[in-house]
């Protein structure tokens, strides 16, 4: 349905990006219907830059982000015709040895919650020196080694003693550390950050943010952030995409998108954040919630929760509209900018009542 | 307020703890320059001195090994209509200080008064009769709600037990409730279940407010709920405050949140209260350094913009094992921070009206630089407040 325009605005440069997603599809196949958690998200990533991508509960980030590693189990499917190309090679339809051999090698993941993700029953030390002697073949006592020299570079303390620890050895800071020190271990081109922060407390989220940014300069990786934090997307990412309803409802430049947003949905996220050093009375609100993805509305996804929504937005699904360069919005105000004037209560704002 | 010589001009009703009530704590070493004999209205919620301090068992015999002081000498004062703002990172006792308040959690020590009832005091009946004006909001709003209930019978639990209504009555009321939360009345016969976070949460809120309390604990109510459903949730509890008067203790990590609906805010680290002043007054100027990095510490969503970032070192220590003198020492990066930091407790102290905050390197204190010297001090306080907020990048 919006195959045709996935890839027109996307930003025409020389070099071939890092990571290309062109209409990826994944979809779960519940009892309760069709999940169509990602829908058509079209994105590119060049090498050395963070593209943020941001978004709700059940905007399908998470998916996105599962789907390019292809660690999607059933029901769930990547549906035929996604495509998923990193350094040129289609990740959907490679070998499994293939994919295993990228998978640490060249791209890497930091997950939410360190604690789920980490072996409790090995040391850390293991558990990082493990990466470079599965892709490396590197000896036991050589990746050894290497895991210690990657726990200092995380700015762990006596390295050496940690690397020996377990997982519930270390507090929530310490484990992330870990899990980015397996993530790039074998400095990848590419890393998946899915709320790598969100578990943690601020000063702490302070530090590993830092962190990032240190290692990212000096190894030249890519960073997907993928957040619901519009503060964290601010400070890290210099491109930043926004999901709502499986989808890509817009993607700009992280300052123009601050500045001027485009998409309704964007504006409200905006606007509904609570900011340090700006108190008022009262907080606008985004009404109703997100719909189930077993039963996206149709035309546009957003319009009952949309102040500006009209009859089109129900007809017909809007496309990515070209904003500025770089710069696309799903969203029909781009055709028709006089109704941004129009603004009302959204269809799930009348009566008050959810 | 107006009535006595109160030094303390905080102009909030709020009555920040007062130097009596300080010497009274003689467990804490807290000492006040607070005048004496101010007669603000008597607060509807006052802590004194609170603690909760847990063994750690070791052993087949339950040997006691040590003892986590996860609250250790709290106090303050919420005045009625008002919000206080409790903020801190996890494990800094927060959570537990609201329980203790209500006794969710039996404290170890300290007083809680409400409305002039001492709350410890109170027998098992008299507290079910007291649990009526005072309520809590959880953070999960997943876990807190009966999954095998229906949201009417949630909430119409607390008519029932404490026989406020019943029957028809009872029914006119949860539906009136469901509406007052922004929630169709008809959803009374749904399971949880059937609901999204933000309006779970709603439900936790109606079975909250069935027993028309006065105040109520909101602990982390947000913190689980989307950008625009944690709008709405908030506009929602300063709506509730409003048409019903109510006054609530306001637990948060998210700052942010914490500044927009507080009234004043205390900041907590390690079982303590470190600083506690005006909302405003604490964002605008924050003289804790833990407060100033945790300030500093939060993103700015804003990408023109970058703060001076004041980066902690280190984790928070166990508080199981809390360093001594003042606890944050560690990780403090005040440019006077000496010996003497490591071996004086720092009392709470008023340094500003109605700003309180507990640092030795903070001027102005009573813990005087001859004292600090005793105690190994080698740099004299001076006034250390950095510039954190935001700067064109």
């Amino acid at each position: 349905m919006n195959g045709s325009h996935a890839s027109s605005h996307l930003p025409s440069v020389n070099r071939a990006p890092l990571l290309s997603i062109r209409d990826l599809r994944t979809y779960f196949y519940t009892r309760a219907g069709v999940a169509r958690s990602v829908d058509g998200v079209s994105l590119d990533v060049f090498a050395g830059e963070t593209v943020g991508i941001v978004g709700e509960s059940g905007c399908g980030k998470s998916v996105t982000a599962l789907s390019v590693l292809r660690l999607i189990q059933p029901p769930g499917r990547i549906e035929p015709g996604s495509r998923i190309e990193l350094e040129g090679r289609d990740i959907v339809t490679m070998g499994d040895a293939e994919l295993r051999a990228i998978r640490g090698d060249r791209i890497a993941m930091i997950f939410q919650e360190p604690m789920t993700a980490l072996n409790p029953v090995f040391t850390v030390g293991e558990q990082i020196a493990e990466v470079p002697r599965v892709h490396a073949g590197m000896a036991r006592k050589a990746a050894w080694a290497r895991a210690v020299e990657m726990l200092e570079l995380m700015g762990i303390p006596s390295p050496a003693e940690r690397a020996k620890q377990y997982p519930h050895q270390l507090s929530g800071g310490m484990r992330q550390r870990v899990m980015i020190a397996m993530a790039l271990v074998m400095k990848p081109a590419l890393v998946i950050a899915d709320e790598p922060t969100t578990a943690l407390d601020v000063t702490i989220q302070a530090q590993i943010l830092e962190l990032l940014g240190d290692l990212q300069r000096k190894l030249g990786t890519s960073i997907v952030m993928i957040t619901h934090d519009l503060g964290v997307i601010a400070e890290t990412a210099s491109r930043v995409v926004v999901m709502y309803g499986g989808e890509v409802v817009e993607e700009s430049p992280v300052r123009e998108l601050f500045a001027a947003p485009h998409h309704p949905y964007t504006e409200g996220l905006l606007q509904a954040m609570p900011r340090v050093g700006q108190r008022r009375q009262r907080l606008a609100v985004i009404p109703g919630t997100v719909p189930p993805p077993t039963a996206w509305p149709s035309g546009c996804r957003f319009r009952d929760r949309c102040p500006y929504a009209w009859e089109r937005c129900a007809n017909e699904h809007p496309p990515l509209y070209q904003i500025a360069p770089g710069h696309v919005s799903r969203c029909h105000l781009a055709d028709e900018p006089e109704r941004r004037a129009k603004r009302h209560e959204p269809a799930a704002a009348v009566g008050g009542v959810q | 307020m107006t009535a006595g010589n109160g030094a303390n001009g905080s102009g909030r009703g709020g009555a920040p703890p007062t130097s009596e009530s300080m010497a009274r704590t003689a467990a804490t070493p807290h000492r006040s320059t607070a005048a004496e004999g101010q007669t603000l209205p008597a607060p509807l919620l006052s802590v004194r001195n609170l603690q909760k301090h847990f063994p750690i068992k070791r052993g087949v015999f339950g040997r006691r090994a040590g003892t986590v002081k996860a609250v250790d000498g709290v106090s303050f004062d919420i005045a009625a209509g008002e919000t206080l703002g409790v903020v801190g990172e996890s494990g800094c006792g927060k959570t537990t200080t609201g329980r203790c308040i209500l006794r969710l959690i039996e404290p170890t020590a300290g007083d809680v008064s409400f409305d002039g009832t001492d709350v410890r005091a109170l027998g098992a009946e008299p507290l079910r009769r007291l649990r009526r004006e005072m309520q809590i909001i959880f953070q999960d709003p997943f876990s807190s709600l009966n999954p095998r209930m229906t949201v009417g019978a949630i909430v119409r639990e607390g008519l029932t037990i404490h026989r406020i209504a019943e029957g028809a009555e009872a029914d006119a009321r949860v539906r009136r409730l469901l509406e007052e939360v922004g929630l169709r009345p008809d959803y009374a016969s749904r399971y949880p279940h059937e609901f999204s976070g933000g309006q779970r949460q709603r439900v936790g809120i109606a079975r909250a407010l069935s027993v028309e309390p006065r105040f109520i604990v909101c602990d982390e109510p947000v913190s689980a709920l989307d950008v625009s459903v944690q709008a709405q949730v908030v506009n929602l509890l300063q709506d509730l405050q409003r048409d019903r008067s109510l006054t609530y203790l306001f637990i948060a990590h998210d700052l942010s949140v914490v500044e927009h609906i507080a009234d004043r805010v205390a900041v907590m680290y390690l079982g303590r209260v470190v600083e506690l002043a005006s909302a405003e007054g604490l964002y605008r100027e924050p003289l804790m350094p833990y407060t100033q990095a945790l300030l500093s510490a939060a993103p700015v969503p804003d990408p023109t913009t970058k703060r001076q970032r004041i980066v902690l070192t280190g984790d928070v220590p166990s508080p199981a094992n809390q360093p001594p003198g003042c606890v944050f020492h560690p990780r403090c990066h005040h440019p006077a921070k000496d010996a003497a930091c490591t071996r004086i407790v720092p009392p709470l102290e008023e340094k500003a009206p109605g700003h309180w905050v507990a640092c030795i390197k903070q001027p102005p204190t009573g813990v005087s630089w001859a004292e600090q010297q005793g105690a190994g001090g080698t740099r004299e306080p001076e006034r250390y407040l950095p510039v954190i907020g935001v700067e064109q990048r």
